[in-house]
């Protein structure tokens, strides 16, 4: 996948990401809301396939999982950061959101052209050609995140269940 | 080998005889708890989509409490959609505006020293005071849980905080946490477990156990841990939960961990944490200059009848200073009847308390909030930007005493010397 970068700092929080007086709406207006504490252009000119680019603890707070449905929404491809709020990464991959731990964020200037591949690990500033390494997601994660999100493995799996095929 | 108690319960719940911190493993729920937020709203479309039912309603317990209180139609909307579910999915551990979820599950014994649950909160470390294994999910992930029963997780390593001496009057487990937070950050507990130990906490009441092991979530721990002992027995008793074992459920003597703290109790000072992060907790004594117009004891951080009683000893034959607001919102019912027997309750009023309902409240931040620029002392968990209303409200971090105390003074103060 390739995107724009959106780069932002340590301890991003759930608040930030899916405030809680949009916590009621449905996830097109919350998502509208999406990062306005910390970025108010954010939302309206984050555009498909972008990549959010961050530093540490990433997602850090509440289990409200439209923190990562949000960004979702707003069509990021991904989120690279130097490290994740356990709760955050798991909701990201049940999501189907490719969440991926990277060192070398500082790396990374806003509005860089990014090329990622979360399997591998590999992110490529496109203007230097440098690579930087990420850890790569566990296969079993990865799996998740390519049915689309847990609730679309799940449904995979009852059909096969149902079919009597081995899960 | 030795393990630590985080070890034994999911080995347990793997079904294996021991586990290895960092391997991946299975595990079979014990119990899984939801609120009107994180639960039916978003569970049901889900499963309708699925074709699919709840593995266990016995193993379910679903609390109303997020949007409980809430005035307008969305909110009482998203409770009915709870009231709905629960009636037709045959949960009979449904809990509708009584509480707090995590308050709510332990005050009726649902947590027992073994345990291995989850729920779909951030605070839901908190069962973690009894000894049991408990973490929060995401409302996506405890589909998966209330489907198949199951969970995954990565065995975490053990940091223990170890705590000698006693704490001073005046200090409590919310200073403990912020000071945590403080000292090593909101990602210091690195999504591993937290155990705390020593004298200072096991002279703690359950409810203040529970104060420890709710905020390692602001720690970034993925829980906390108190091992079960006389005072957990005591507690469940009370709470009707029947015999409750207490081995093996405590980390061996040499167990692995991946460090150790140790503090001196004595020596920790009342702690509040600025605008807008835990993590910028320094000691009172930094903040006595910054005037406050809402005092808000509040949340299951602090607002369990441990809390009420603090805030009572600090304002017992008080009134709270001119143009400050003092808002205390029970986190139980159950708390609530009982401060209001004992009298907490009254000297909460007579000092000019105004009393909110028993739910999440201002703390979750789903309702308009504080007004712009309102500068509040509180004792909830979290003051990120924007969580409690405007981005331009500013939020104190502290405990029930401090926040008593800064509600006499209209001004941040140390509750040392009024504690009655």
């Amino acid at each position: 996948m390739s995107g724009r970068s959106w780069v932002f700092g340590d301890d991003i929080d759930t608040d930030a990401l899916a405030p809680g007086r949009w916590m009621k709406s449905a996830i097109d207006e919350l998502a509208g809301h999406c990062l306005e504490a910390v970025d108010a252009a954010f939302a309206r000119e984050v555009r498909r396939g972008d990549i959010v680019v961050a530093g540490r603890n990433f997602g850090c707070g509440s289990s409200r999982e439209q923190a990562a449905q949000a960004l979702r929404h707003l069509g990021v491809a991904a989120v690279v950061a130097r490290s994740f709020a356990g709760l955050f990464y798991r909701n990201a991959i049940n999501l189907g959101l490719p969440v991926l731990e990277c060192d070398a964020v500082d790396r990374i200037a806003a509005g860089a052209q990014l090329e990622l591949d979360p399997a591998r690990g590999r992110l490529r500033l496109a203007a230097s050609g440098e690579e930087l390494r990420c850890v790569p997601m566990p296969p079993f994660l990865l799996e998740i995140v390519r049915a689309g999100g847990l609730l679309n493995q799940l449904e995979k799996r009852l059909a096969e269940a149902k079919q009597g095929k081995p899960a | 080998m030795a393990q630590t108690l985080a070890q034994k319960l999911i080995a347990r719940a793997a079904g294996r005889a021991a586990v290895s911190a960092g391997e991946i493993v299975v595990c079979r729920v014990d119990l899984a708890m939801f609120h009107d937020s994180s639960g039916p709203r978003r569970l049901k479309p889900m499963l309708e989509r699925l074709g699919a039912g709840v593995w266990d309603p016995s193993r379910i317990v679903l609390v109303t409490d997020h949007y409980v209180g809430g005035e307008d139609a969305e909110s009482r909307a998203i409770v009915r959609i709870a009231r709905d579910w629960a009636k037709a999915e045959g949960i009979r551990n449904f809990h509708d505006g009584v509480g707090i979820c995590h308050v709510v599950l332990a005050e009726n014994g649902y947590l027992r020293p073994g345990m291995f649950a989850v729920g779909a909160d951030s605070h839901s470390p908190t069962g973690g005071a009894f000894g049991a294994y408990m973490f929060g999910i995401g409302a996506t992930e405890m589909l998966g849980v209330v489907v198949t029963g199951e969970i995954w997780l990565r065995v975490p390593e053990t940091i223990l905080m170890h705590w000698d001496g006693r704490f001073g009057a005046g200090v409590c487990a919310k200073d403990v946490m912020l000071f945590l937070c403080g000292r090593f950050g909101l990602d210091g507990g690195a999504y591993q477990v937290i155990e705390f130990a020593g004298a200072a906490i096991t002279a703690l009441p359950m409810q203040e156990r529970m104060t420890l092991a709710n905020m390692t979530a602001e720690l970034g721990a993925q829980t906390g841990l108190v091992a079960a002992d006389e005072t957990t027995q005591r507690y469940l008793a009370a709470a009707g939960a029947g015999d409750v074992e207490l081995e093996p459920w405590h980390s061996d003597q040499g167990a692995p961990l991946r460090a150790r703290h140790a503090f001196d109790a004595d020596r920790l000072t009342p702690q509040v944490a600025a605008p807008h992060s835990p993590a910028n907790a320094r000691p009172v004594a930094e903040f006595e200059a910054v005037a406050i117009e809402v005092a808000y004891v509040g949340a299951c951080t602090g607002a369990k009848l441990e809390d009420l009683r603090m805030a009572a000893r600090v304002l017992e034959g008080r009134r709270v200073a001119a143009g400050v607001a003092l808002l205390v919102a029970p986190a139980s019912r159950r708390d609530q009847d009982t401060a209001r027997a004992e009298g907490t309750l009254g000297v909460l009023e007579q000092a000019g308390a105004r009393l909110l309902p028993n739910a999440c409240g201002l703390c979750a931040g789903y309702g308009e909030g504080f007004a712009p620029q309102a500068t509040v002392v509180s004792t909830t968990a979290r003051n990120f930007k924007g969580r409690m209303g405007d981005p331009s409200v500013r939020v104190y971090l502290a405990s029930p005493y401090t926040v008593a105390a800064s509600a006499v003074a209209g001004r941040i103060a140390d509750p040392r010397e009024l504690v009655h």
